[in-house]
């Protein structure tokens, strides 16, 4: 067996054999499920929360705008005047009062609400929308404009969207596109950091057991450290599996035992309220599937395979040339910045640049640049990106890989043997002409 | 006899630091060397230089007459004084695996580790792991990870710290008995009475510069100083004290350290080129019993701290 391969086995085995690799991997899905199923849960119990609100309308206009709902029950009190409202709304604890003044249509303040508490900017903004309409209607039938007529002769719009090909994609179709990208970047990100810090701490383990100097009396430090990436990578791989595995049964399986619907903890993403609608509609659905099969798949799997691999290269290089840098982890947060701020760039202009206008300058510049690439490209990539910007940024991601791993087996090379200095960046620096 | 390894005018340099000043070594076939220094001094980095950890900035290193290759790295054991082992590895799997990187295929592997867990007695460890061993018991696998290639030179940086004095003594054996099989041996320490015991080459570094090297009893030789250690068994004392402040007059004359049953007087005479042993033995018979007339032999820590402290 060739050294690396004997390397990379060992390190696979020391990670998957690893007591605390064990419990994460089990644990976690079970987790994030108990997590998603509390959050679902609380969500429910948040707004099962009932509230009477009293109503004192001076002009008198608006009595049939304060309808009763589940969450809010209305008490009119206009008779009874402001004051003696106020009263009656403290004595009996209700939520609040709006107030209603006599000529809201020349008052400077019309509408007052009192309370305890700041109500919710949904609630405040639903009272402005019903007041204003009554408002608007009022005007409306006073120039003279029949409503029902109005109503009639309003139109909707659905905008169909086709390439010149004559492709057709709709909105729907973007949304799939950008709960895809946004996956796949998320996921990379995600395993750069746990696997990259994985790396990482495999380094300062072998410094702390200083068994590194019997080691590279045998390898080359070069082959040590992409052993490691390697095996750190195929362990993380393995990870993965096994938590999409299990996390997906057992999601199914309590969905299906509680029902509890998951999608309700993520309700505040648009996306994901979009894609409850979606999952609620028979036709809808048939048409999200349809949407998925005109996805460029191929594009899109191996777009992924080559960014997450070239993407986690990139950084677990960096993170191993940290990792021989100091003696102990607390000494890492130092080196931590070049790492986490472009990966944290990268989401940032993901999550609103690309989805925003997938093909826009910052979306394509970001995607080209070497450290923030692997996560924007995949992203936009289900937008169908142009072939010469995949490959000018693929080549730039394989370039600066291979810098990095110069670079970081450089400081990997001489870091290891650094005993009891912390180091910094202009350490570093010399380190390489060592 | 043939040299093993030479290292030819090796200077090393970290930034503004010379760790190696020209240092010239020669390692004589099947010989025990020891590399003496203080901390510091740049034993380290020259053994780094020779297992191909550190490049050398300037000079070479050759190994059975070719230069260090990349392959030669199978032909050396080290033993670094910075050691260690992964400690949730189990012992077998660990001295299997580090074997194997050293280009030993697995089956062989597994029978030279058989055969030194047997005569190490400590065949009942295999399946534990290392953080279950104690640090004695992991030295002693270390040792084992060390010599398991059968390289032809091996490389030992302060190898007996850490060791108990019977585990010590065991390693020790070990180690002669590799060099009677054929090995060559380097040994790099400040502790000179294990130098003493098994080294018949030293070279003596000194702040990135060596400044004393050859065979061991030539090097005493040269510091040789016709001292003698004596005790007397005086029957007059006046006439004695008399007769040692003659003695100092020509000879540095100091208080000897030495155990005995008596009495008796006891001085370290120097007497460099001025006098011969027998004329003071005679001189020293008519004041009384001599009990004790020994020659001081300069041990190689006399050496060491002398050509130390000269070089400052």
């Amino acid at each position: 067996m060739s050294i690396l391969s004997l390397i990379i086995k060992r390190e696979y085995i020391a990670r998957v054999r690893n007591k605390s690799f064990l419990i994460m991997t089990f644990l976690s899905p079970l987790i994030l499920v108990g997590m998603i199923l509390l959050i679902s849960y609380l969500t429910q119990l948040n707004s099962e929360d009932k509230r009477t609100i009293v109503v004192v309308d001076e002009s008198g206009q608006f009595e049939t705008v304060f309808f009763n709902t589940d969450k809010t029950s209305y008490v009119n009190l206009s008779d009874q005047g402001l004051d003696a409202g106020k009263e009656v709304a403290k004595d009996d604890a209700y939520y609040g009062l709006i107030h209603i003044s006599k000529n809201p249509e020349t008052a400077t303040n019309p509408v007052t609400f009192y309370g305890n508490e700041t109500p919710s900017f949904d609630y405040i903004g639903d009272i402005e929308d019903r007041i204003e309409k009554r408002i608007t209607d009022q005007n409306l039938v006073a120039q003279g404009i029949n409503l029902t007529a109005l109503e009639t002769a309003k139109s909707t719009i659905d905008i169909n969207i086709e390439n010149f090909s004559g492709e057709s994609s709709s909105k729907m179709s973007n949304w799939v596109k950008a709960g895809f990208g946004g996956a796949a970047g998320y996921l990379l990100m995600m395993f750069i950091i746990i696997y990259g810090n994985m790396v990482m701490r495999s380094v300062i383990e072998e410094k702390t057991n200083r068994i590194i100097e019997v080691i590279i009396s045998s390898v080359k430090p070069f082959q040590l450290m992409m052993g490691k990436i390697l095996g750190t990578t195929l362990a993380g791989i393995t990870q993965f599996a096994i938590w999409v595995l299990v996390g997906g049964v057992l999601l199914v399986v309590l969905t299906a035992f509680f029902g509890v619907d998951p999608s309700a903890a993520t309700a505040v993403n648009p996306a994901a309220s979009q894609a409850q609608q979606i999952a609620q509609d028979p036709n809808m659905m048939i048409e999200l599937l349809q949407e998925v099969q005109k996805l460029p798949l191929l594009q899109l799997v191996g777009g992924f395979f080559i960014y997450f691999i070239g993407g986690y290269f990139l950084y677990s290089s960096i993170y191993a040339a940290i990792g021989a840098a100091v003696d102990n982890e607390t000494d890492t947060q130092q080196f931590m910045l070049p790492i986490i701020m472009p990966l944290m760039l990268a989401i940032y202009v993901g999550f609103f640049a690309v989805i925003d206008n997938p093909h826009g300058t910052v979306a394509t510049v970001f995607s080209i640049i070497p450290l923030t690439s692997p996560i924007v490209m995949l992203m936009r990539i289900p937008f169908e990106v142009p072939l010469w910007q995949i490959i000018l940024s693929i080549t730039l991601l394989i370039a600066t890989f291979v810098f990095t791993v110069w670079f970081g087996s450089k400081i990997y090379r001489v870091g290891i043997l650094m005993y009891g200095k912390k180091p910094t960046y202009k350490d570093l620096i010399k380190w390489l002409k060592y | 006899m043939n040299s093993l390894l030479v290292a030819d005018t090796v200077s090393k340099k970290f930034g503004d630091f010379t760790a190696l000043n020209d240092v010239s070594i020669t390692v004589p076939e099947g010989s025990i060397f020891g590399l003496l220094g203080p901390n510091g001094a740049g034993k380290t980095t020259l053994i780094r230089i020779i297992n191909q950890i550190t490049m050398p900035d300037t000079g070479s290193v050759t190994l059975g007459g070719e230069p260090l290759q990349q392959h030669h790295i199978r032909d050396i054991g080290y033993m670094p004084e910075e050691r260690g082992l992964y400690k949730s590895m189990k012992v077998g799997e660990q001295v299997l695996y580090l074997a194997q990187l050293k280009g030993m295929s697995k089956a062989e592997a597994k029978t030279r580790a058989k055969h030194w867990f047997e005569k190490l007695e400590i065949g009942d460890w295999w399946g534990k792991k290392i953080q279950e061993l104690s640090k004695g018991q992991a030295q002693k696998i270390q040792f084992v990870v060390t010599v398991m290639h059968q390289p032809k030179l091996l490389i030992f940086d302060e190898p007996f710290s850490g060791f108990d004095p019977i585990n010590a003594n065991l390693i020790k054996d070990e180690i002669l008995q590799l060099r009677d099989e054929g090995a060559t041996v380097i040994f790099s320490t400040h502790r000179m009475e294990s130098v003493e015991e098994l080294c018949d080459h030293i070279a003596l570094i000194n702040k990135s510069n060596k400044i004393l090297d050859g065979e061991i009893n030539t090097i005493k030789r040269a510091y040789q100083n016709n001292t003698f250690d004596i005790g007397v068994q005086v029957v007059d004392e006046t006439a004695f004290a008399k007769a040692q402040q003659q003695l100092a007059s020509s000879f540095k004359v100091t208080p000897a350290q030495f155990k005995s049953l008596g009495n008796e007087h006891k001085l370290r005479v120097e007497m460099g080129d001025n006098g011969t042993p027998n004329e003071l033995l005679s001189t020293l018979q008519t004041y009384g019993q001599v009990t004790h007339f020994v020659e001081v032999i300069p041990s190689v820590n006399d050496i060491f701290i002398q050509t130390v402290s000269q070089n400052k």
